[in-house]
C-alpha cells in the first residue's frame, strides 16, 4: 500500500491549531510510518503497535461537520457518529485524512451501519465484535483479532510476529499503568486536580505521535505530570466539594457543557468511567498468557460497554470506582439517540440509588450549545441536592 | 428582620418576603422582553433596610446583581412547596416554558427530580397558545370547561396541536370541549413524565396553572394520587427562595 503523505486541498483554509495537527501528522507519514484510525476502545491497539504503526482516535467532538453528514445520514442519529462521518467526508480532520486504514467494530447499530457508507470512500476494515461476553464470543473475537492481523500484514506488506505482539502488549500495559497512576490521584480528598484538567490529560494522550515501542515517552511524560501535581498539592490544596463520578457515552464533544458546568456549580469530577477514562484502562492484557491472541481477546471483550448484552462489567467497575474514589453522586451523559446507553440508564440508576445509596442523574445532549443553559440549571440543582 | 426571594420565570416574575415563620408579602409582575428590568422592579418594590439576605431563582436568576445568592428553581420550588404544605413528597411544577417533578424525602430535602425543558407541550405556554386560538381568557378557564366533554388532542407538539385545533374548530367542535381536551393533554403529558420517578402521596402542584381547579383535578385523576395546591402556589419558587435566604441568613448570623 502507498501511504498518504500530501496535505489536503482544503488545508489553507484551516485555523492554526488544526494546521499544526495536520503538519505533525504529515511528519509521521513522511517517515513512512503507517497511521491507523480507530473508533472504539475495542480496537486491539497492540496489533498496530506491533507492526510499527501509530493509531489515532477518530471519534469526533464538534458539530462543525454534522450538516455535511446529514446529507447522507439521518438527523436523529448520535452526534458522534454524524460528526465523525462528516469529518471523513470533508477532509477537515488530519487523522481521518492521513489514516491509511480505518478499523471499526460492530459495536452500536449507528456505527456499524455508518461504516458501510464510510467504506465507500475510505479504506475500512470492520471487526465483528460479539454482543455478549460468553466463551463462544471469545472464540469469535479471537478469530477476528487474527483476521485483523492478517489484513494488516496483507495491506501493509509486513509480518507481525508473536514476539512483536508480546512487546506491544508490554508497552501498552506500561501506558495503561501510567494512566491509572495519574487518574488515581483524584482518589485524594481534597482532589489534586479538577476533572476538566484530568480529562485534558487523558484525552490528549490518545493523540500522541510517539506510540511506537522505542519512541514511547507517554508513560514517563505522565509520571512527570504526576510529580508536578503532587508538588503543588503539598502547598496549594483545592477546597473540599462533592465528588462526582461521570459515566455513559464518550465525553469529548460535551466536556464544557457537562464537566465544566459541574465544576462551576460547586462539585468536582473525580473519576470518568467512560471509554476515555477507566473503562478501557483498568484491566491490563495478561503478559503471561502464552497465546497472545487469547490474551488480547480476553482483555478487549471484557470492556463494559452498553453495546454488550447483558453488560455486568460496567456495574462491577462502577461499584469499585464509587468506593475507591469516595464518590458522592453519579452523573450519566447520554448522547442523543444512543439507544444502548440510554436504555441502560435505568439499571445504572437502580444500582447507584439502591445498591450504592447515592444520587444519580442522567442528561441527554448533543454537540450543539443550544441546551447549555438548561443543562447548567439541571446540574446546579443536582449539586445543590448533595 | 426579613429575607427576600425572587423567582424570575419566563412568563412572570414573583417575589416573597419571609420573617422566619410567615410569608409577610408577595408580589408578581409579568416578565417583560427585558427580564432584568422586571426582576429589578420587583426587587425595588420589596426590598427594604429590614431585608438582610436576598436569594434569586428561576431562569433569570443571574440577572439580579443585588442578590446575595443564586439558587436553582428546583431547590426553591421544593423548599416553597414544603413550606406551604409539609405533607408534600412530590412537587409538580408546570411553568411558563418548562415543567418539573421533584421528589422530597421525610426531611423535605430534594432526593430526585426531572425537568422537561426541551418542549413547550406540557407547559403553561401550550395552554396560552391554545386559549389565544379559542379567543378565551385563561383566567376564566374553570367556568369555560364546566360540563364539557374533552376532545382528544393527539399532536405531541405545540405547533402541530395549534393546527389540529384550528382544524377541529373548522369542523364545528365546541370550544369548551377543545379547551378541556387541551387541559387533559397537558396533564396527561405531565403525569406520564412524572411517573419516571417513584411517586408517593402527597403531591403539591405549583406554577401559574395550579390555581385552576380544572387543572388540579385533571392532574389528580391522571396521577392517581392526591394533588394539593395552595392559594400561594404560584409563588412557591419565590417563597422557597426566601426560606433558603432565611436559613442562610441564620447561618451567617444576619438574623
Amino acid at each position: 500500500m502507498e501511504l498518504k503523505k500530501e496535505l489536503p486541498e482544503i488545508f489553507e483554509e484551516f485555523a492554526e491549531a488544526r494546521r499544526n495537527s495536520f503538519i505533525s501528522a504529515k511528519k509521521v507519514k513522511d517517515n513512512n510510518i503507517p497511521m491507523i484510525g480507530t473508533f472504539c476502545t475495542y480496537f486491539p491497539q497492540e496489533l498496530a503497535i506491533a507492526m510499527g504503526a501509530i493509531t489515532v482516535s477518530l471519534c469526533s467532538t464538534s458539530d462543525e461537520t454534522i450538516p455535511d453528514a446529514e446529507k447522507d445520514l439521518p438527523r436523529n442519529l448520535c452526534p458522534l457518529i454524524k460528526s465523525s462521518y462528516g469529518f471523513a467526508k470533508t477532509d477537515k480532520c488530519p487523522y481521518f485524512y492521513f489514516s491509511d486504514l480505518i478499523v471499526g467494530e460492530t459495536t452500536c447499530d449507528g456505527k456499524k451501519k455508518m461504516y458501510e457508507y464510510l467504506g465507500q470512500f475510505k479504506n475500512v476494515h470492520v471487526m465483528n465484535l460479539p454482543n455478549t461476553q460468553s466463551e463462544d464470543s471469545l472464540v469469535l473475537w479471537k478469530k477476528e483479532i487474527i483476521r485483523l492481523k492478517e489484513a494488516l500484514e496483507a495491506q501493509f506488506g509486513v509480518t507481525i510476529t508473536e514476539d512483536d505482539i508480546r512487546a506491544a502488549i508490554r508497552s501498552r500495559n506500561d501506558v495503561r499503568r501510567a494512566m491509572k497512576r495519574f487518574y488515581s490521584l483524584s482518589k485524594l480528598d481534597p482532589v489534586p486536580m479538577t476533572g476538566v484538567d484530568q480529562y485534558k490529560v487523558l484525552y490528549g494522550s490518545t493523540f500522541r505521535m510517539d506510540q511506537r515501542i522505542k519512541e514511547n515517552k507517554l508513560a514517563s511524560d505522565i509520571d512527570d505530570i504526576i510529580a508536578k501535581i503532587m508538588t503543588e498539592y503539598e502547598t496549594n490544596k483545592l477546597p473540599k466539594k462533592p465528588r462526582i463520578l461521570v459515566t455513559g457515552c464518550p465525553l469529548g464533544g460535551v466536556m464544557e457543557k457537562i464537566v465544566g458546568a459541574i465544576e462551576q456549580n460547586g462539585a468536582y469530577v473525580v473519576c470518568y468511567e467512560n471509554c476515555g477514562g477507566a473503562k478501557a484502562v483498568e484491566d491490563l492484557v495478561d503478559e503471561e498468557n502464552p497465546d497472545v491472541y487469547d490474551a488480547l481477546a480476553r482483555k478487549y471483550l471484557n470492556i463494559g460497554c452498553s453495546c454488550m448484552s447483558p453488560n455486568p462489567n460496567r456495574i462491577l467497575l462502577m461499584d469499585r470506582l464509587i468506593d475507591e474514589y469516595k464518590v458522592d453522586a453519579v452523573v450519566e451523559v447520554i448522547l442523543q439517540a444512543c439507544h444502548t446507553y440510554n436504555v441502560e440508564t435505568l439499571s445504572i440508576k437502580r444500582f447507584v440509588n439502591q445498591e450504592k445509596g447515592i444520587p444519580y442523574m442522567s442528561v441527554e445532549t448533543d454537540f450543539s450549545t443550544s441546551d447549555a443553559g438548561q443543562l447548567n440549571t439541571r446540574l446546579a440543582a443536582f449539586i445543590e441536592m448533595l | 428582620m426579613l429575607t427576600l426571594g425572587i423567582d424570575s420565570g419566563s412568563t412572570t416574575t414573583k417575589g416573597a418576603l419571609f420573617d422566619g415563620t410567615q410569608v409577610v408579602r408577595t408580589a408578581i409582575l409579568p416578565t417583560s422582553a427585558n427580564p432584568r428590568e422586571s426582576i429589578l422592579a420587583l426587587y425595588h418594590q420589596l426590598h427594604s433596610p429590614e431585608v438582610t439576605f436576598t436569594v434569586s431563582t428561576g431562569y433569570g436568576r443571574d440577572l439580579l446583581e443585588e442578590a446575595d445568592q443564586k439558587v436553582t428553581e428546583i431547590t426553591c420550588h421544593a423548599r416553597g412547596a414544603a413550606y406551604l404544605n409539609p405533607a408534600t413528597r412530590v412537587v409538580v411544577d408546570i411553568g411558563g416554558q418548562d415543567s418539573k417533578v421533584i421528589l422530597l424525602d421525610n426531611g423535605l430535602n430534594v432526593v430526585d427530580f426531572l425537568m422537561n425543558d426541551k418542549c413547550a407541550a406540557g407547559t403553561g405556554r401550550f395552554i396560552e397558545v391554545m386559549m389565544r386560538i379559542l379567543e378565551e381568557d385563561l383566567a376564566s378557564i374553570d367556568e369555560f370547561v364546566v360540563g364539557k366533554h374533552p376532545v382528544n388532542i393527539s399532536s405531541m407538539c405545540t405547533v402541530f396541536a395549534e393546527s389540529e385545533i384550528v382544524s377541529l374548530l373548522a369542523t364545528g367542535a365546541d370550544r369548551g370541549d377543545v379547551a378541556l381536551g387541551v387541559i387533559q393533554s397537558i396533564c396527561r403529558r405531565t403525569a406520564v413524565f412524572a411517573q419516571k420517578l417513584s411517586l408517593q402521596e402527597e403531591v403539591f402542584f405549583s406554577g401559574g396553572l395550579a390555581n385552576f381547579e380544572s387543572f388540579r383535578s385533571t392532574l389528580q385523576s391522571f396521577l392517581g394520587l392526591k394533588v394539593n395546591t395552595h392559594p400561594l402556589s404560584q409563588y412557591a419558587g419565590a417563597i422557597g427562595a426566601s426560606v433558603v435566604a432565611y436559613n442562610k441568613a441564620k447561618r451567617l448570623q444576619r438574623v
